[in-house]
């Protein structure tokens, strides 16, 4: 395969040295500089071969994000090395990130020789022996594995739905998703062919960093990271702000539990990220980025490193980028692992080699961020939404989305849902459509109670509101905020005061300790939420008299850790608590008022007895009950004093008769 | 700019901060984290006020004021918010004021009291945490600490020592030292000025008053006391009497009332430290260096260096500090002479410094038998004036003993920033030529700006000196003079900005304008006094006839000179 950036002719001039401001564009449409026909064949060639088609040997494609290995891929990828070696198959192999279905993952797409590209789902390294067998020996798609088909110019599988009509796929609009999954995010050649880093290329060629801003501004991309400010409007910022040292900072750092946008794109995709974060750079001036990347995702920073690494290579950082005269260095810079980071002056303080605490704003970052100079920062999926802008046009980027919101958002699905895995969908999406339709609803035929959207930051919207439209107005008007994408799902069974208490115990625990009203309150908050769902057998007159204060004192401490706080951790820190409060207050005033828990959930709550028409005494129960509350002769009827029982369970699970009862 | 703050328009300055709007105005808005000078953190958003407009809270300390703004900083909504942070503090406190050394200086009590906090709001668990007793100087005890981080600022950003900072996240975090060992293996220099600034009892000074009881109560013990320049010109403030005013005399009163054998003002050995180290400076200049010569009276700078520059400890002046020469004096001169063993003299001084306590202790200080025994500061001493039941006010004054009661005006000026330059070029100035310099004061090196400098021409020679206090300042200096971007002959170093008039062991409430009074007093007490140069204190005459010849000496080398080693520790 020849090398990215090749010459075509000794016409070519492009070098590192004498860098071609055509140099990119060149690739896909050259030659540009001069007529010839060989020439552009040789660049055709090229196209073709890095898009591998009229190969004669199969491609196998694994999805291999994190996760893919999570779900075995590693061991996958072992079996059909071992499988083509046995059988001496010549074959390309290729490592993809996520496309996105997690929960049916291995994903294994074969490429067929004259066949279109299909994919198989669930590809255990036990079942490699029988999908190779069957498709390289047999040319058939084992019935049960096929997921789907992509479509192509070649010959397509009978029998096998297209990705246009999968469920999961169906109704996503899939841009910055557009290549996960699919390419091979260490190819820098194969993200050129493309069409990548044309945008960039046509910003610094023909766009002044005005202009830049002003496209941004006018797609009316607002920040993917949660807040959901106007993109455009920051850069524009910094942009006026004078200082001969500005910055860019991708923050990477995602940290909400049940979320894993930014890691997919970066694994799937680090090109496309890069470019954005090149083009922002010019937007505002700035020589230098860093991409903020928490070190918990080891495959990603690998794959980042790889791609910044192809890049400077190629001359498309570094200094004079294709004969424009800008220069851009960018910084890997792992965080160890702190939530607080992901917030934007935490973040910048970390990078400074500070501890990661949070600076009162204004200033904001855009005129005093990193040590001290204007600096941008956006999220990996708002920078990733930049080459399509500018290569394709704000109109473009509009026309999906709603007016307020325009463009697609990723969301994470996990928890209750049959399909866990990532969708990207145009804003203004309904709920019901995400969780329904392509995330297949609730599985084992259960019933959906709610689902939380944005994390320990976000809040939570109950059923009989799924009709809500996902995009930043609706999602404000009804009280929850956006976030960063991540929805979890909870059925019936989920208990939603133990669900705050989930996110409070986050929170606080991941708090930096600076402001007061974060660090006490929501210590405060996560206390009272632990004696409203645990056992009260021995609870004393004033933490009786505490836990019925317990709802009052949690509305108030939520509103002032709310309103008080010095960041936007704090300031959402009370959400969970206070949206679960607006939905299921039943819920709260059960564990504190009946001390029940409706879903069964608390187990402190729980009250055991023993049924004594099923009870035969054989002391089982008697034997493994930790605190002896059980009482009883043997071969006679046993009873719990309510008393003494801790609500274990260890009765119940050992009770061959089925005779103890909880409720 | 008009803004209105809670209804009345006002006019306020660009740029500037709520807050700084409301405090010309007369409003107090209740803060714990806000450090005059430093940039706002934000951190204890206690500042909070309303925005009118928006029925937003935000933090006066840090927001700045913008036209048309308005703001109300005592709405029902800021109050209950204020309150409700407060409790939550309150909450994770020890609850014990009648045993805490802040009961009544503490801001947080001050603020429960103001929002009428009557009650323990939450009962749940606070963080258990040991005391840190492991320094001589500073007594840490986290359990009260409310993590405003003023502490940790005045340390790194004013000191540049970085001995504290944050640790741990959430509930758990605290301010600690490194590897979460104790402050005696860490950078601390010991200067005190985290006390100074923090608003709780969670820093405090080692207290020795107990040690300095029991001698006095010791029959067989001559207690001698020495009391720094600086003390008396700030200890009448524990008494509520104007900032500004020198109560020498009724100090020594007080002394002679509790049991005191001797009196000894510091600003004596001052004196004899003016004529050492302005001979080591004179000998430095005749053999051509090394330059710049060090001050050595200021103990936090010595350890500062000591572990930050060790290469540059042979620049350091080789004379020991106004009070190691007293004690040295005291004990191994005066004593041997009234035939008293060293043993049963004790030697207490009261010193503006938390960093003194250290210095005593320091083996180079004595070893076995230490030339200085027991050191408070000028808040210890107030306690003790209180404990004594002695109304420091209807004192009549008293002088102090001989033979080391006469001191120059020169010695006195010891207590503040520059004092010892413009001392030490006095009788430098007099050494070399045998006359007195013609213009005594020099303006050069007075008030109190960070860093200042000055030329004095000795016969042709022109002698550069610098003076810089606050040990930021001096690392700053440093730097420049290891970049060869400075040079002097001569540079004092003191390592609290404004220099012992604002030490740490000062009464707690030590602002800008307390200060200026002190140091204001210091240059009137040297105006209108006769005796302005060390060299002719009839008392250091006196004792270099007698006993140690003449500056630099052999006995001099012996008893007041010490050399000092490079320190590792935990950064």
């Amino acid at each position: 395969m020849p090398s990215i950036k090749f010459r075509c002719c000794d016409k070519c001039t492009d070098s590192k040295d004498t860098p071609c401001a055509k140099s990119v564009e060149c690739l896909t449409e050259g030659p540009l500089c001069h007529e010839d026909q060989a020439c552009r064949d040789k660049r055709l060639g090229w196209k073709e071969s890095v898009a591998r088609k009229n190969t004669n040997t199969p491609i196998i494609f694994i999805g291999a994000g994190t996760c893919g290995l999570g779900a075995g891929a590693g061991a996958t990828i072992g079996a059909i090395r071992e499988y083509l070696k046995a059988k001496s198959i010549e074959c390309t192999l290729v490592e993809v990130g996520c496309i996105g279905l997690c929960a049916v993952e291995p994903i294994v797409d074969i490429k067929l020789p004259g066949k279109n590209r299909i994919s198989f789902h669930g590809v255990t390294h036990d079942r490699v022996g029988v999908l190779l067998e069957s498709m390289l020996h047999d040319g058939k798609a084992p019935e049960n594995m096929a997921l789907m088909q992509f479509p192509g110019e070649e010959k397509a599988w009978e029998g096998v739905p297209g990705i246009g009509e999968h469920p999961f796929f169906a109704s996503q609009t899939r841009r910055v998703l557009e290549s996960c999954g699919v390419m091979d995010p260490e190819s820098l050649e194969e993200y050129m062919a493309g069409g990548g880093y044309r945008a960039f290329a046509r910003a610094l060629r023909t766009m002044t960093p005005e202009q830049v801003c002003d496209t941004v501004e006018s797609s009316g991309l607002r920040g993917r990271g949660g807040a959901g400010f106007s993109t455009g409007k920051k850069w524009r910022f910094a942009l006026n702000t004078p200082s001969s040292v500005k910055y860019v900072i991708c923050n990477a750092d995602e940290g909400d539990p049940g979320a894993f946008m930014d890691r997919a794109v970066i694994e799937g995709d680090p090109h496309r990220l890069i470019e954005g974060i090149a083009t922002a750079a010019y937007a505002v001036g700035a020589n230098h980025a860093y991409i903020y990347i928490r070190a918990e995702y080891p495959l990603a920073i690998k794959r980042l490193r790889n791609a910044l690494q192809q890049a400077e290579a190629a001359g498309l950082l570094g200094t004079n980028i294709l004969d424009s005269g800008f220069d851009l260095h960018v910084t890997i810079k792992t965080g160890a692992g702190a939530f607080v980071c992901g917030e934007e002056t935490a973040l910048i303080k970390s990078v400074e080699g500070q501890r990661g605490m949070p600076s009162p704003r204004p200033p904001f970052p855009a005129v005093s961020g990193l040590f001290g100079k204007p600096t941008i920062i956006n999220n990996v999926e708002t920078f990733a939404n930049v080459s399509g802008i500018i290569d394709r046009g704000p109109e473009w980027f509009r026309s999906k989305g709603t007016e307020g919101s325009p463009g697609t958002k990723v969301f994470a699905l996990s928890g209750k849902i049959t399909n866990t895995g990532l969708i990207e969908v145009a804003m203004g999406t309904s709920l019901d459509e995400i969780l329904f339709g392509m995330g297949g609803g609730i599985p084992g035929g259960k019933a959906f109670k709610a689902v939380q959207i944005g994390g320990p930051s976000g809040g939570c919207i109950p059923a009989g509101h799924t009709d809500l439209r996902i995009d930043y107005e609706s999602l404000l008007s009804f009280g929850a905020m956006m976030g960063s994408g991540g929805l979890v799902v909870m059925d019936e069974d989920t208990c939603m005061v133990d669900v705050a208490k989930f996110f409070m115990d986050f929170i606080q625990r991941e708090s930096c300790g600076k402001c007061i009203p974060c660090r006490e309150g929501t210590k405060r908050m996560l206390e009272i939420l632990k004696a409203i769902t645990r056992g009260y057998r021995d609870e004393t007159k004033e933490q009786t008299l505490e836990r019925f204060r317990g709802i009052v004192t949690l509305e108030r401490l939520g509103q002032t850790v709310k309103k008080t706080s010095l960041c936007g951790l704090g300031q959402t820190a009370p959400n969970p608590v206070l949206s679960t409060l607006r939905w299921f207050r039943n819920e709260y005033e059960a564990h504190v008022f009946d001390r029940k828990c409706p879903a069964g959930v608390c187990t402190g709550l729980l009250t055991y007895s023993i049924d004594p028409d099923s009870c035969r005494g054989c002391t089982l129960c008697v034997r493994k009950c930790p605190s002896g509350a059980i009482k009883g002769a043997q071969k006679s009827p046993h009873y719990i004093v309510s008393q003494e029982c801790v609500g274990c369970g260890a009765c119940l699970e050992v009770c061959p008769f089925g005779a103890v009862r909880v409720q | 700019m008009r803004i209105t703050l809670n209804g009345k328009t006002m006019e306020a300055r660009e740029g500037e901060t709520i807050l700084s709007a409301a405090r010309r105005m007369g409003l107090n808005i209740p803060t714990l984290c806000h450090m005059e000078g430093l940039p706002p953190t934000g951190a204890c958003r206690v500042c909070l006020v309303e925005d009118v407009k928006t029925g937003r809270l935000i933090p006066s300390c840090s927001f700045p004021v913008s036209e048309g703004m308005d703001i109300a900083t005592h709405s029902s909504q800021v109050v209950a918010a204020r309150k409700t942070i407060i409790e939550l503090l309150l909450a994770s406190h020890p609850d014990d004021c009648l045993y805490c050394a802040s009961n009544g200086t503490c801001e947080l009590q001050k603020y429960a009291q103001e929002l009428g906090v009557r009650q323990r709001s939450y009962s749940g668990d606070r963080n258990r945490i040991d005391l840190d007793m492991s320094s001589p100087s500073i007594i840490r005890d986290p359990e009260k600490c409310i993590l405003c981080g003023r502490c940790v600022r005045v340390c790194s950003e004013v000191q540049g020592v970085s001995a504290i900072d944050f640790a741990g996240r959430g509930s758990n975090a605290q301010v600690s030292c490194a590897f979460d060992e104790g402050l005696n293996v860490s950078s601390c220099v010991n200067c005190g000025q985290c006390v100074m600034v923090c608003p709780t009892g969670a820093l405090t000074e080692r207290r020795d008053v107990d040690r300095v009881l029991a001698a006095l109560d010791d029959p067989k013990k001559t207690v001698v006391v020495q009391h720094a320049p600086a003390v008396s010109v700030s200890l009448a403030e524990e008494f509520g009497i104007k900032p500004g005013s020198d109560v020498v005399d009724k100090m020594n009163a007080a002394f002679r009332r509790m049991g005191f054998d001797k009196i000894f003002p510091t600003s004596f050995s001052a004196d004899l430290t003016v004529m050492e180290e302005a001979h080591e400076l004179v000998e430095r200049v005749k053999k051509g260096g090394p330059f710049p010569m060090f001050t050595s009276c200021s103990p936090g700078w010595i350890k500062y260096l000591e572990e930050f520059h060790p290469d540059l400890l042979g620049n350091v002046s080789t004379c020991k500090s106004p009070q190691q020469m007293m004690g040295a004096v005291v004990k191994r001169l005066w004593a041997p002479a009234q035939g008293l063993e060293s043993g049963q003299v004790f030697n207490v001084s009261v010193m503006p410094c938390t960093a003194k306590k250290f210095e005593a202790a320091r083996p180079e200080m004595g070893g076995e038998v230490p030339d200085v025994d027991a050191v408070i500061t000028t808040r210890e001493l107030a306690e003790m004036i209180r404990m004594f039941g002695i109304d420091i006010t209807s004192l009549e004054g008293e002088q102090a003993d001989s033979p080391f009661g006469d001191r120059s005006s020169a010695g006195k000026l010891f207590g503040a920033t520059g004092g010892v330059m413009e001392a030490a070029a006095r009788t430098a100035y007099h050494m070399i030529t045998g006359k007195e310099l013609p213009e005594l004061k020099i303006d050069a090196v007075r008030g109190l700006q960070d860093v200042k400098e000055a030329v004095v021409n000795i016969d042709g020679l022109e002698l550069k000196l610098a003076v810089v206090s606050g040990l930021g300042n001096a690392g700053r200096l440093l730097k420049d003079i290891i970049d060869g971007k400075r040079t002097y002959h001569f540079v004092e170093v003191m390592t609290c900005r404004g220099g012992c008039i604002s030490g740490g062991g000062q009464p707690l409430v030590t602002n800008p304008e307390r200060v200026k009074a002190r140091m204001q007093v210091l240059y009137e007490i040297d105006r209108d006094a006769s005796l302005r140069v060390s060299h002719e204190n009839p008392s250091i005459k006196a004792l270099y006839r007698d006993f140690l010849k003449e500056p630099g000496s052999h006995k001099s080398h012996e008893l007041l000179h010490t050399e000092y080693s490079p320190r590792e520790v935990l950064k």
